[in-house]
């Protein structure tokens, strides 16, 4: 039922774009332009055993943007490794409960070396099948207790992702500049909107540093953040937006998995950073940029360090220059003029270290600047703060385990609900 | 006004090996049916995808245990609702019946699991869960004897407000914002010889025989079937409806509490507002197609997880949408269901007709 009403909304969501293709909207199509950030090679210096399988658990397939994002990478991996169909096993729609534990287990018995699953709700089915079979390595995306667990073929994975979400923040607040300097609203009206899915540290990470790429270039901006309380739900962010742009948002950005918000946005011709790939095709008047995960060179790890007969670490946090943190191409129509070279500028910064995006100079918490702050990176029953992260000026994210656990909530963002 | 110009009768009962005969034909044009449809929508080779179906369900022994234990637990729910609707009370609660026992045996694993010596704790899941069962189908059976409410939308409603439960109880378990309650296989119900799955699969077992003889050979079989046949003969012959009516849905509820209990205690080890998925729907066809008698429901349990299973495969194997899978499924479903129309009905026209008259 569910699934026949996602394929009718989606059809719906089509007809909807389509029929807004041609009014509103400031663009000219000038087309996309490359990356700012230049395509990382996978660096493979190792062979891959003959009776080598891997296991791939998703959580939906490739219908939702996230879960084509892990299916791509897997594609690029096959490919890059000349992996056979027989080497390569996909389980796609496997749930957040007991269904993900026997597909682990299936895996295992198919012969797999290796499972990967990617959904933050798999973790504790993954840790049990860890636990049952210590041969096999098991890892798993977004998860958070690698660390603690004390399961040594249990492993964690993210990127950081952040300093993504900052660049695409940058190409934001130049396109307010521009916006600005052309008369439409004053500097002092510079706000953006943001549609969240769920108030966890993931998201409080991630529009974050989308905040403060957007401060850097224009210092008077603010940003509301709607929460939808869903991970796809098209609707509902399609309504987020609306409601954001009714209330004087002048730009859009989302942290959640379907076209809503960006759909929302070309209709009513307000520019949209987006996220997990381009939605160029469909919004061209208004698409800016769109950061994403590459998981490719994390896949490449894993099967690299089995084939090597090395430990594959209980954290792993892929960057830029891994080439796990990926940009698509800015669409020249809409982004403001230099938006590439401004980025392209501060990549090296980031590569170079020069550049930490939660700088404790650029925000602060209640009206003050934060010298120490201790976030909870242990999970535990009581979710204690424990681990000091404020260290040298800026605060330490996916450093002391791989998944984001920034969640402070600085000054100039307002959140409208957090009922999620 | 066009004339129909055939008509329904009934038919005499067939010879066993012709009926047989008429299942068989039915699941082999039911299978190229499908075959036609998958070529015409993927183009993949059907044979391929008729034998990845298979590995999908006998593929390992991981996968055969798998496909008995599912089968159990489909079963078990089919055992639940069978007496309630051989009353024709339309039970439509399963679902929730056995969502609220294995949040209550959750629950009990929770919070007793490490304070309680590990007998008394299995003791005390089974009793909470039964009762947690039993108090979700006697609240409508309740009011259904009383006050004559309809038992359909109630047991329906009665499903959402189990699941709501469930989602409140896993926000106050689960603080991490997951929602996921993370599995505890070590206040799980005893493993015997290895074997996780084996206890689960012995108990359906001897249910299913106790069901049986409670439905053919016991008075409380006899008065439910005569509720179902007719209310007023019931009443005429002096059995207390209200009391029959009572009394089964207990049957039913605590029967639906075991199956929370193996669902939860035995397999999962955690609960999800999707544990049960749409599992006490699907016990309601079971028991259809196997005509209230807990003998054919073994095979029919077992048919419809078989499906599932195989259709499951078909679709990660081929990297298929799920739906196709659904439509094959469904395709199956629709000629095994519309044999057994025709197994007991035949359709004449009417002009050969008035020849016999």
């Amino acid at each position: 039922m569910k699934k026949v009403l996602a394929v009718m909304l989606a059809a719906i969501m089509l007809f909807a774009l389509a029929a807004c293709g041609g009014n509103g909207g400031t663009g000219d199509d000038k087309g996309m332009s490359e990356s700012p950030i230049a395509e990382v090679a996978l660096n493979i210096d190792y062979e891959v055993p003959a009776d080598f399988k891997i296991g791939f658990i998703c959580l939906h397939d490739e219908n939702s943007t996230y879960d084509k994002n892990f299916l791509n990478a897997v594609d690029t991996i096959k490919e890059a490794l000349k992996l056979t169909d027989e080497q390569v096993i996909v389980r796609v729609n496997v749930p957040e409960g007991n269904e993900c534990y026997v597909a682990a287990k299936d895996l295992v018995t198919e012969g797999c070396k290796i499972v990967f699953a990617n959904s933050f709700g798999h973790e504790d089915f993954m840790i049990q099948a860890a636990k049952e079979f210590p041969e096999v390595e098991f890892c798993h995306a977004t998860g958070t207790k690698a660390h603690t667990e004390g399961v040594d073929n249990y492993h964690n994975a993210f990127a950081s992702i952040y300093e993504g979400r900052y660049l695409a923040g940058v190409a934001a607040g130049m396109k307010l500049n521009e916006m600005i300097a052309a008369g439409q609203f004053t500097a002092e009206e510079a706000k953006m909107g943001y549609v969240g899915a769920f108030t966890y540290a993931e998201v409080i990470s991630g529009y974050t540093s989308f905040y403060l790429g957007a401060k850097s270039v224009c210092p008077t901006v603010t940003m509301d953040v709607q929460f939808t309380g869903s991970w796809y739900d098209a609707t509902e962010e399609k309504n987020a937006a609306e409601a954001l742009i009714a209330n004087g948002c002048k730009l859009i950005s989302q942290h959640a998995d379907s076209m809503g918000a960006p759909g929302a946005c070309e209709a009513k011709g307000i520019p949209n950073v987006s996220y997990n790939g381009s939605t160029y095709e469909s919004c061209y008047e208004t698409f800016i940029i769109s950061s994403a995960i590459n998981w490719a060179p994390y896949y490449n790890y894993i099967i690299g360090q089995y084939a090597k007969g090395e430990e594959i670490a209980a954290d792993w946090c892929g960057g830029i220059a891994e080439g796990s943190v990926v940009l698509t191409g800015i669409n020249q129509g809409v982004a403001a003029e230099g938006t590439f070279e401004k980025i392209q500028a501060l990549v090296e910064e980031i590569k170079a270290g020069t550049l930490n995006v939660f700088d404790t100079a650029t925000f602060t918490v209640g009206g003050k600047a934060l010298k120490s702050y201790k976030a909870d990176v242990d999970t535990d029953a009581a979710y204690k703060a424990d681990t000091q992260v404020i260290k040298d000026g800026f605060f330490h994210e996916s450093e002391y385990r791989s998944a984001p656990y920034f969640d402070l909530r600085i000054d100039g963002i307002t959140l409208l609900n957090e009922k999620f | 006004m066009k004339k129909v110009n055939f008509h329904i009768v009934k038919r005499e009962p067939m010879v066993w090996y012709k009926n047989v005969l008429v299942r068989a034909v039915a699941i082999i044009a039911s299978l190229l049916v499908s075959a036609v449809v998958i070529t015409l929508l993927t183009g993949k080779n059907p044979f391929q995808v008729y034998a990845s179906m298979i590995s999908g369900a006998f593929g390992s022994s991981l996968r055969i245990w798998s496909l008995v234990q599912n089968t159990a637990i489909l079963l078990c729910i089919s055992l639940a609702v069978t007496p309630a609707f051989k009353m024709k009370f339309w039970n439509c609660g399963a679902e929730g019946q056995v969502l609220i026992s294995g949040l209550a045996t959750t629950a009990v694993m929770m919070f007793l699991g490490d304070s309680l010596p590990y007998p008394l704790l299995i003791v005390v899941m089974l009793l909470t869960s039964v009762l947690a069962g039993v108090v979700w189908a006697v609240i409508p059976a309740f009011f259904k004897a009383m006050w004559n409410t309809n038992e359909t939308l109630f047991t329906l409603m009665m499903n959402y407000v189990a699941i709501q439960f469930v989602a409140f109880f896993l926000k106050y378990f689960v603080k991490s914002g997951s929602g996921v309650l993370a599995p505890m296989p070590e206040h799980g119900l005893p493993v015997l010889f290895g074997q996780s799955y084996l206890l689960n699969i012995i108990i359906v077992a001897v249910l299913t025989v106790l069901v049986y003889i409670y439905l053919k050979k016991t008075k409380h079989g006899y008065e439910i079937s005569v509720v179902g046949e007719s209310e007023n003969t019931a009443k005429y012959i002096g059995i207390n409806v209200r009391k029959v009516v009572i009394r089964t849905l207990v049957v039913s509820g605590a029967l639906c509490g075991i199956a929370g209990l193996l669902l939860v205690g035995g397999t999962n080890h955690t609960i999800s507002t999707t544990t049960v998925d749409g599992r006490g729907f699907t016990a309601i066809m079971v028991s259809w197609l196997g005509k209230f008698n807990p003998i054919y429901m073994v095979l029919t349990s077992f048919l419809i997880v078989f499906l599932q299973r195989g259709a499951g495969q078909v679709s990660t194997d081929f990297r298929l949408p799920s739906a196709i899978s659904d439509i094959v499924t469904g395709i199956i479903l629709f000629f095994i269901i519309g044999c057994e129309f025709f197994l007991q009905y035949k359709i004449l026209s009417t002009k050969s007709r008035k020849e016999n008259d």
